[in-house]
């Protein structure tokens, strides 16, 4: 080995030597350095070949990742309308567990489960429509109610369907009381769909809060339904009677599913009223 | 024979003005469907049979509101006459025609049947109708007449193609 060689195998060695300790971290913060500097470069052109890589494959991926997309998007909506499917049904099962539980607690009715199927054309009237009529049973002037009070009554009915009218229609009235106060009232509607108490004698003693039930007077409506509650009373002392705005326990804006009670008929009483001359 | 698509048209109305429509509400009020497509069918130029379509509405909608028939008849068949004048009129200006039916036919409506239903014995306070059923209505009304307006227009050009005069 001539003088030359051993010079080149000496300083290979001693390069090497210094890398393997600089990579070994045995010079402290110039290893770091050294160390920094060599990951920066790798990583420098690692992300260039990447980036290379994905220049040179990408038409072919392109193509697959849409039709991947095209699938995974297909399958998104096919299970959003799955989900939405299956909130209404835990709606629709939610409102029938209710249902039942109220049909439950009153053993002494009989019902039939209908579903609202439209509204009165008209915005003069709060009538709906169900989809139960005559080939179930139902009969005029049958109550409909829900599992937070009374809806209304049958006013008409088809083969399929009926037409209810609701407590907050302008044309309806309903004997009451109110379960505090021990005293008997008319509840009616209004256009706005509001209801209000009417006919309440001057001596009854009525608070906000008074629950109210049907009386089951007239025979139109069987007794003890729950109908709401007192919101506040006016009381005029040149008035007949005192008056009171009512918060109905059922929320009609929201109306999906009600109950119609099949073995309650009503009376009519309108030969034994008096005839006017 | 094209004018068969008033049955499924009309029953296509109906039901969405009774499942749909009345559920959009403005204060207590909300629009008539049925009498907005009378209107804007019958101010369409080449149409015909705008009386037996409003005769058709009113049997549907008759049917299914408790309002009586007779509210319907006359008002369904107003509203078709008013367009019908309106249009050998102001036939340059559709829109404006279609405004101005819609606007009439819906007040005369309100009108009619606050003024049956107070017959029969209902309740009702004018100032409460106005300002709660007929105005909101009123505007809703005006604001389907247009959508309306261009369908209807459509309709008119299928069913009565220019070749065909009746």
């Amino acid at each position: 080995m001539n003088s030359r060689s051993l010079q080149t195998t000496i300083t290979f060695l001693v390069m090497g030597g210094i890398v393997v300790l600089a990579l070994g971290g045995f010079f402290g913060s110039a290893s770091r350095q050294f160390d920094s500097v060599l990951v920066g470069v790798q990583t420098w052109f690692s992300s260039r070949f990447l980036g290379l890589q994905d220049f040179i494959t990408a038409p072919r991926d392109i193509v697959s990742l849409r039709s991947r997309n095209a699938e995974l998007e297909a399958q998104v909506s096919q299970l959003q309308a799955q989900v939405i499917d299956l909130q209404q049904r835990v709606n629709e099962t939610e409102i029938l567990a209710a249902l039942v539980d109220f049909s439950r607690s009153n053993p002494e009715n009989a019902y039939k489960a209908a579903a609202v199927i439209g509204r009165d054309p008209s915005p003069f009237l709060h009538y709906i429509i169900i989809n139960r009529g005559s080939n179930d049973d139902i009969r005029r002037g049958m109550p409909v109610v829900t599992n937070q009070g009374l809806v209304g009554r049958i006013d008409a009915v088809i083969a399929d369907a009926s037409r209810v009218q609701l407590i907050t229609d302008p044309a309806s009235s309903v004997n009451v009381y109110m379960q505090h106060a021990a005293t008997d009232a008319v509840l009616i509607g209004s256009v706005t769909g509001d209801v209000s108490l009417d006919l309440i004698s001057q001596d009854a003693v009525v608070e906000p809060g008074d629950l109210i039930l049907t009386s089951g007077l007239g025979g139109g409506y069987p007794p003890d339904l729950i109908l709401g509650q007192v919101v506040n009373v006016r009381t005029l002392e040149f008035e007949l009677f005192q008056q009171a705005t009512v918060q109905p326990a059922v929320d009609f804006a929201r109306l999906e599913i009600v109950l119609v009670i099949t073995n309650f008929h009503p009376v009519d009483i309108a030969p034994l009223q008096p005839q006017t001359p | 024979m094209r004018n068969i698509v008033a049955f499924p048209l009309l029953v296509l109305a109906v039901i969405l003005q009774s499942s749909i429509i009345s559920q959009i509400k403005l204060l207590s009020g909300y629009a008539d469907l049925p009498l907005i497509l009378l209107a804007a069918w019958a101010l369409q130029e080449r149409v015909k049979s705008a009386w037996h379509w409003a005769l058709a509405a009113c049997v549907m909608v008759g049917f299914l509101s408790r309002l009586p028939w007779l509210v319907f008849v006359i008002g369904y068949m107003t509203v078709v006459f008013l367009a019908q004048l309106l249009q050998k009129r102001i036939w340059q200006a559709p829109l404006l025609a279609m405004f101005s039916v819609t606007f009439a036919g819906t007040i005369f409506m309100q009108l009619l049947s606050f003024v049956v239903l107070r017959i029969l014995g209902t309740p009702f306070s004018l100032g409460d109708v106005l300002g709660l059923i007929t105005l909101p209505s009123l505007l809703l009304n005006m604001l389907f007449a247009i959508p309306v307006y261009a369908i209807m227009r459509d309709l008119a050009r299928w069913v009565y193609p220019s070749e065909v005069y009746e």
